[in-house]
């Protein structure tokens, strides 16, 4: 089994090499091989997933084994959390590419276009598999090196000048986060994250780790686009081509930012108290402040982007309540409850908010606008958009039977029970205002009657667009059944006790008795 | 220890560059200095006091050697940074096409 792990690297990174050789040559051969391979990782994420459980699978890459339990070689981790992980970027990612097909038509060199979604979906499962520290950094500049390109790709005013922000701001988070590891690699002279944690338990200096952890956190919140660094958001994700932004904004600010911030602070450091307060202050400022920036907005696709601040908000929040109790040591199982419910939150925003940036491209290649204003009554000519937004809708505002609903359900009574109550109101009072943003949006867009003449040459999507949107609405539904305790303890549970755990994920790894 | 002190200020001069400049390729020149401080952080903080190139000679078994790693981490840094630098000055003359200006202030189609 442990052999599949590279192949989350190697089959989209070769996918990519052969869409720029063969595309010239070969007609729409680009968009279906890439289809293909995608859904072809798909299947085997989704393998992993159902198989890897409690167990931990490590690939040593080159074949280097470990030396009086020092790693040497670069380490390839399979876990509860990464499997996840893996399964939402190459879901989401196959769902993506399939809209593509439709939605590309209008820009040239679209074997470019695939070639490059290929090139960061492989970046994206390199930083959730990788082990090692530098590799994470060195996956993670592949896959936000090729979304700048894909953030330009439609090259003009505005894509240019959202894809230069992102650009300066995105390498001053790779150089915070280089010069982190670089002070983690001087103090502890290992690069292996279960190794690392090791060394720590043995010597840990509390104030030079923590400059440590403010670098790495700013580093790694700026790719996450937590409220003090989100300013590239909204431009980037607005001005990329709708399946990117679905791919942005529901899949890599988690995988390169969230995702890396939460294996961090639990596998890597020792939580300390000062740390978990700052991280859980930082989500739900984002939480608060996402939601107020949206509430105004009148495009489409940048009031979605401010509720991708605002979710994640709720993501870090919960994870930093479950940090801040694993530190005062008190109260394990509600600590247990508060991650489970922020990865829960974490993979039913890649579902509804991928699926809400697919609805806001449907809108926009059907009426050639993004303005609220200028649109209305799309509900007629427009049946499966609509009432795949409205689904999609619903469960972003947390409105049962949808998934949103029990994962902040989750939040909120981990933050009762952890005696957070102002974060449990403060949760309550976001949800409801996304619930008003968002009713805001379907009235405008759908329901209203909107200017005479507006809908006289609006058709329904073409058929992949409507079978991406139908699938993810479907998810979306789902996915509430994580739920139900017996499939919350076969996918959540393994996740969640591999971060309250870390001793067990170092000494699994290094092969050392802890 | 001047050394790294040294290293410090060549970062905050890219970081300045960065907060204060107008110019894209200014902007772009100061990520560079920033990167490169951080390449001779790494340097740095593998070379150890007399030691010499770490290649293994049998005549000679315990010799004092730099550590190795830190090299080979700037070497693939220096790679990565070299893209990030092609890909900005890419988009920095699509950008100067379209708005025949190098200056931030004018830039600004993007609000909200």
């Amino acid at each position: 089994m442990n052999q599949l792990i590279p192949f989350f690297v190697i089959t989209p990174l070769l996918a990519a090499f052969l869409i720029v050789v063969t595309g010239k040559f070969v007609k729409n051969l680009d968009q279906y091989f890439a289809s293909f391979i995608l859904l072809f990782l798909t299947c085997i994420s989704f393998i992993f997933l159902f198989t890897t459980g409690e167990n931990l699978l490590v690939y040593k890459t080159g074949g280097w084994e470990a030396i009086h339990h020092i790693p040497i070689g670069i380490y390839l981790v399979m876990d509860g959390f990464t499997a996840i992980m893996v399964c939402i970027i190459n879901l989401i990612g196959f769902l993506s590419v399939f809209y593509s097909v439709s939605y590309i038509k209008k820009f040239t060199s679209g074997n470019y276009y695939y070639a490059l979604f290929c090139l960061m979906v492989a970046g994206m499962n390199g930083v959730v598999i990788s082990g090692d520290l530098f590799n994470i950094f060195v996956f993670l500049e592949i896959s936000v090196i090729s979304s700048y390109a894909l953030v330009a790709f439609g090259v003009g005013k505005n894509e240019l000048e959202a894809s230069f922000k992102y650009q300066v701001l995105g390498a001053l988070a790779s150089c915070f986060i280089l010069f982190g590891i670089g002070f983690l690699y001087w103090k502890t002279k290992t690069l292996n994250i279960a190794d690392v944690r090791v060394v720590l338990l043995e010597a840990y200096d509390q104030r030079f780790f923590f400059f440590v952890q403010i670098l790495l956190l700013c580093g790694f919140g700026l790719k996450a686009a937590i409220i003090p660094f989100h300013a590239w958001l909204p431009d980037a994700h607005s001005s990329a081509p709708s399946p990117v932004s679905a791919m942005l904004s529901g899949v890599l600010i988690k995988a390169v930012g969230i995702y890396v911030i939460i294996r961090l602070f639990f596998n890597l450091f020792v939580p300390t108290e000062t740390i978990s307060v700052l991280i859980t202050t930082l989500g739900t400022l984002s939480m608060l402040f996402g939601v107020f920036l949206a509430i105004g907005q009148w495009d489409i696709k940048r009031l979605l982007a401010y509720h991708s601040i605002s979710q994640m908000g709720y993501v870090i929040m919960s994870a930093g309540i479950g940090m801040i109790l694993i530190a005062r040591n008190v109260k394990p199982e509600v600590a247990t409850l508060a991650i489970a419910g922020g990865v829960f939150h974490l993979i039913n925003h890649a579902a509804f908010k991928g699926l809400l940036f697919l609805n806001a491209g449907a809108i926009e290649h059907a009426t050639g606008t993004r303005d609220l204003k200028r649109m209305g009554g799309l509900a007629s000519p427009m049946p499966v958009t609509s009432a795949t937004s409205f689904a999609a809708s619903l469960s972003i505002s947390g409105i049962p039977p949808f998934n949103g609903f029990f994962s902040k359900l989750i939040i909120i009574i981990a933050a009762i029970l952890g005696k957070f109550y102002l974060l449990a109101v403060l949760a309550i009072v976001v949800s409801i205002i996304t619930l008003a943003s968002f009713l805001k949006f379907q009235r405008y867009a759908f329901f209203n009657k909107g200017e005479p003449g507006f809908r006289k040459h609006i058709k329904e999507v073409p058929f992949s667009m409507q079978f991406s949107m139908i699938v993810l609405a479907v998810i979306c539904l789902l996915l509430s059944l994580l739920a139900i305790p017996a499939v919350r303890d076969a996918i959540l549970s393994p996740a969640v006790h591999i971060l309250t755990d870390p001793l067990k994920y170092s000494s699994i790894i290094t092969g050392q008795k802890l | 220890m001047t050394a790294f002190i040294l290293c410090f200020i060549l970062f905050l001069t890219g970081f300045f560059g960065i907060l204060t400049k107008r110019n894209l390729i200014k902007i772009a020149v100061s990520l560079s200095i920033m990167e490169i401080s951080i390449f001779l952080f790494f340097a740095l903080i593998g070379y150890v006091e007399g030691g010499v190139a770490p290649i293994v000679d049998p005549a000679v078994p315990d010799q004092l050697v730099v550590d190795p790693l830190p090299q080979a981490l700037v070497l693939t840094a220096i790679v990565i940074g070299l893209a990030t630098t092609a890909m900005l000055m890419a988009v920095i003359i699509r950008l100067y096409r379209k708005y025949g200006t190098f200056d931030i202030r004018e830039i600004n189609n993007l609000k909200g």
